[in-house]
């Protein structure tokens, strides 16, 4: 399934990235441990944390992540978004708590099949 | 395997000699303290890797140990040297810091044992699972330590 498809259903609100929003998400790791997702997601995953300073674009990029979703409308700083678009990782925003995003994105994946 | 690597020096204008196997020596500096800089290294490292056409879940691994080794270094080191050898058959990075040292590095290799301090967790590092990520992605892991001197790690990941 495409970023966009869960952009569209979870309303979220794309702060980055917005030309790479094509790329296909193969799953989802929700974290705020920087070395819990760095040792267990995969690459294409969506990662859902709050975490919002600029070292998430280094995890999101080395490890190759579709995007980045933040949680309850915590805000990038700055800098998150301006590496971000550099290093082409979409961020995105939703008011949603981690377990309600995480629930409808596996939702939204396990029914795409 | 062999050919194409040697393809990508061309490429990258690397000489690779009769006798001198390498296909990639360089080093790099970590400075400690610094997280607006993290992830610069291991970055590097991961194209580096990339352009002399390791294969993608090697690249991978090579970056998550780069990276681990690279916040290590931020979070508790002044400085640090990195060595990044590619030869036929293996990826090395050697991580030479200048710092504290480990007391206990058996300790230290126990997830979720960690020294971090509040402003590091709270950007979400310290969790006490780096060295074992480190452990657990690199093919071979070699740790040493000195206290007050700093901590020697290298790390080898195989290739094809």
């Amino acid at each position: 399934m495409k970023i966009e498809k869960i952009v569209q259903a979870l309303e979220l609100d794309v702060r980055c990235g917005k030309d790479y929003l094509d790329r296909e998400v193969t799953g989802g790791y929700t974290g705020d441990l920087l070395s819990d997702v760095m040792g267990n997601a995969r690459e294409g995953y969506i990662w859902i944390t709050r975490q919002v300073h600029q070292n998430i674009v280094a995890v999101a990029s080395l490890k190759e992540l579709a995007g980045i979703i933040l949680i309850n409308s915590c805000q990038p700083a700055p800098d998150t978004l301006e590496k971000a678009e550099a290093e082409k990782i979409p961020v995105m925003v939703s008011g949603l708590p981690a377990f309600e995003i995480s629930g409808q994105i596996y939702n939204l994946l396990t029914s795409a099949g | 395997m062999r050919k194409e690597l040697s393809d990508a020096c061309q490429k990258l204008k690397i000489p690779v000699g009769e006798t001198n196997q390498n296909l990639y020596n360089g080093s790099f500096t970590i400075e400690g303290g610094n997280f607006n800089c993290a992830g610069i290294v291991s970055t590097s490292i991961k194209s580096i890797l990339q352009k002399l056409g390791i294969p993608g879940d090697l690249v991978r691994k090579a970056a998550i140990v780069s990276y681990e080794a690279e916040i290590n270094v931020v979070s508790y080191a002044k400085k640090a040297v990195v060595n990044l050898t590619v030869v036929p058959g293996s990826v090395n990075i050697e991580v030479i810091d200048e710092g504290p040292g480990i007391p206990n590095i058996e300790l230290a290799m126990q997830e979720g044992w960690s020294t971090a301090d509040q402003r590091i967790r709270e950007m979400g590092f310290g969790a006490g699972m780096g060295l074992c990520n480190i452990k657990n992605y690199s093919d071979e892991f070699h740790i040493s330590s000195e206290i007050g001197k700093g901590t020697h790690l290298k790390m080898i990941i195989q290739t094809p």
